[in-house]
């Protein structure tokens, strides 16, 4: 790969390790994430891909005995989202995150998406009005719903709870948007009902993505990086991993063979 | 290539079944080639029959090879090594198909020449060598898959420029042939018909290694850049 056609860089891990406690789950990872394009992170369960993932957000904040060492880089100010100076709240707004099971609050449509925007001290109407239908145009849902934002958000079925969860995250306007295995729990159309927004999101914002789905991540991504007992094996243009990947372990995971 | 085992096996079955039909098919258009070279020097003509009935057999296996690509892609959706494999090999029966096709029209030349009463060898002594350093190049081109040689595959990738200058040289040859005495006109022809087919079976071969290059190696080595050739 040229590093001159390399695109902008939105955030970049370096050196990052993890500790569950006494359990190191990543090993010196070093990942650029490049701006408003799709980074898929691949690689057999338990190899660190949702905890990599998860320190984007600083979810992992919210368990003692967890520890991050080495920095998180986001652009264009440079700030490492790792220090401890820096307010994980903060974090989140920049930085969205949808689940692998829909989570809607158990609220109205409306409500779910207003609810990070209210967070935020936003009570003017007007204002939320329009960004909540934003959010919800954005997720592709807004024409499913827009005749009964004041019914119960868990009522839509799971495909429509999905892309209101993204909506939600949207909501927020976030440079970056962390997806666990978006698709899972999900039929093939909602499925391919996510993968096009997710070609659709990409104009305006950052994606990485987790995802089980070898298909998946050769559809949706732009790069996508092959993880493996907490280490990053292999990382690429998406075109060239998954016709000609550098790492035997990268071949073997992809084609389904036994490492 | 991966040789490690597929965590289906029923994949490994499929892959390895294809890698096979593949190898039938080349042994097939192999022995083409070979029975029309030998009709050419040695004007046994009843053979032309048998190399014509083979060609449907090579193509048929065309056919059954390229539907099994179609549905174990539908199946498994290959990536990586395999999804080399599997693209290689639905051009390589396409290359195949064709050297076997042009094994058909030498032989069909070879009876032309023979019936007229003819002897072919008298003006074309340069084809028989060229037609043997073609079915070599085939030869190889199918080791080189079998065995998924690289370097093989880039020897017969280079032996095509010689069998080129010698198809041009027969070409002068014949020409010079033409213009002396215009009566070995029809003959020259026919001659010029089957030089060209052995030409385009070296080709062909070419080819074959050129697909086995990219399904070891991912790199597509078709239409190298012009400074790359010399």
């Amino acid at each position: 790969m040229q590093i001159h056609d390399n695109p902008p860089l939105k955030a970049e891990a370096r050196n990052l390790n993890f500790y569950y406690g006494e359990a190191k789950a990543l090993k010196n990872i070093n990942m650029p994430i490049y701006d408003k394009k799709v980074t898929a992170l691949i690689g057999p369960s338990g190899c660190g891909k949702s905890t990599y993932l998860r320190s984007f957000n600083r979810m992992h904040d919210l368990y003692p005995g967890n520890r991050y060492e080495g920095e998180i880089r986001f652009f264009p100010d440079n700030t490492n989202l790792l220090a401890p100076e820096v307010d994980p709240i903060e974090v989140r707004m920049r930085v969205g995150m949808v689940f692998q099971k829909p989570n809607p609050f158990p609220k109205s449509i409306f409500e779910n998406v207003a609810y990070g925007l209210r967070v935020r001290g936003e009570n003017n109407k007007r204002v939320l009005d329009d960004k909540v239908e934003n959010a919800l145009r954005g997720a592709a849902i807004w024409e499913e719903v827009k005749d009964r934002l004041q019914e119960q958000a868990p009522n839509l079925s799971g495909g429509q709870q999905q892309r209101l969860c993204i909506a939600r995250a949207l909501a927020t306007d976030p440079e970056l948007l962390l997806f666990d295995e978006p698709t899972s729990a999900l039929d093939p159309i909602a499925t391919a009902a996510i993968e096009e927004l997710v070609h659709e999101l990409k104009k305006r914002v950052t994606i990485l993505i987790v995802t089980h789905n070898m298909q998946q991540a050769a559809r949706v991504s732009d790069y996508t990086a092959y993880m493996f007992l907490g280490e990053m094996l292999e990382f690429g243009k998406t075109d060239e991993i998954f016709i000609k990947p550098k790492d035997k372990r990268t071949e073997d995971y992809i084609t389904g063979r036994m490492g | 290539m991966n040789d490690s085992q597929h965590l289906s096996s029923q994949f490994d079955e499929d892959l390895t079944r294809l890698r096979t039909s593949v190898l039938q098919m080349g042994g097939l258009v192999e022995t083409q080639v070979s029975a029309a070279i030998d009709a050419y020097s040695t004007g046994e003509v009843t053979s032309v029959k048998h190399i014509v009935d083979t060609d449907r057999k090579v193509n048929d296996l065309e056919l059954a090879i390229d539907d099994d690509c179609a549905h174990l892609i539908a199946r498994r959706q290959p990536a990586a090594s395999d999804l080399r494999l599997v693209f290689g090999i639905s051009k390589i029966v396409t290359d195949l198909e064709r050297a076997g096709d042009e094994a058909k029209k030498i032989a069909k030349g070879v009876r032309r020449i023979y019936e007229a009463g003819q002897m072919p060898s008298q003006y074309g002594i340069g084809v028989r060598h060229i037609a043997d350093a073609a079915l070599a190049m085939l030869r190889q081109s199918l080791d080189a898959f079998a065995r998924l040689d690289t370097a093989l595959a880039q020897k017969v990738i280079e032996a095509d420029a010689g069998v080129d200058v010698e198809f041009k040289s027969i070409m002068r040859q014949l020409i010079t042939h033409m213009m002396e005495d215009p009566r070995t006109i029809t003959t020259s022809i026919d001659i010029i018909w089957i030089a060209r087919a052995v030409e385009r079976i070296g080709d062909h071969a070419k080819n074959v290694a050129e697909h086995v290059v990219f399904i070891v190696e991912g790199r597509d080595i078709r239409h190298p850049p012009k400074e790359s050739k010399a």
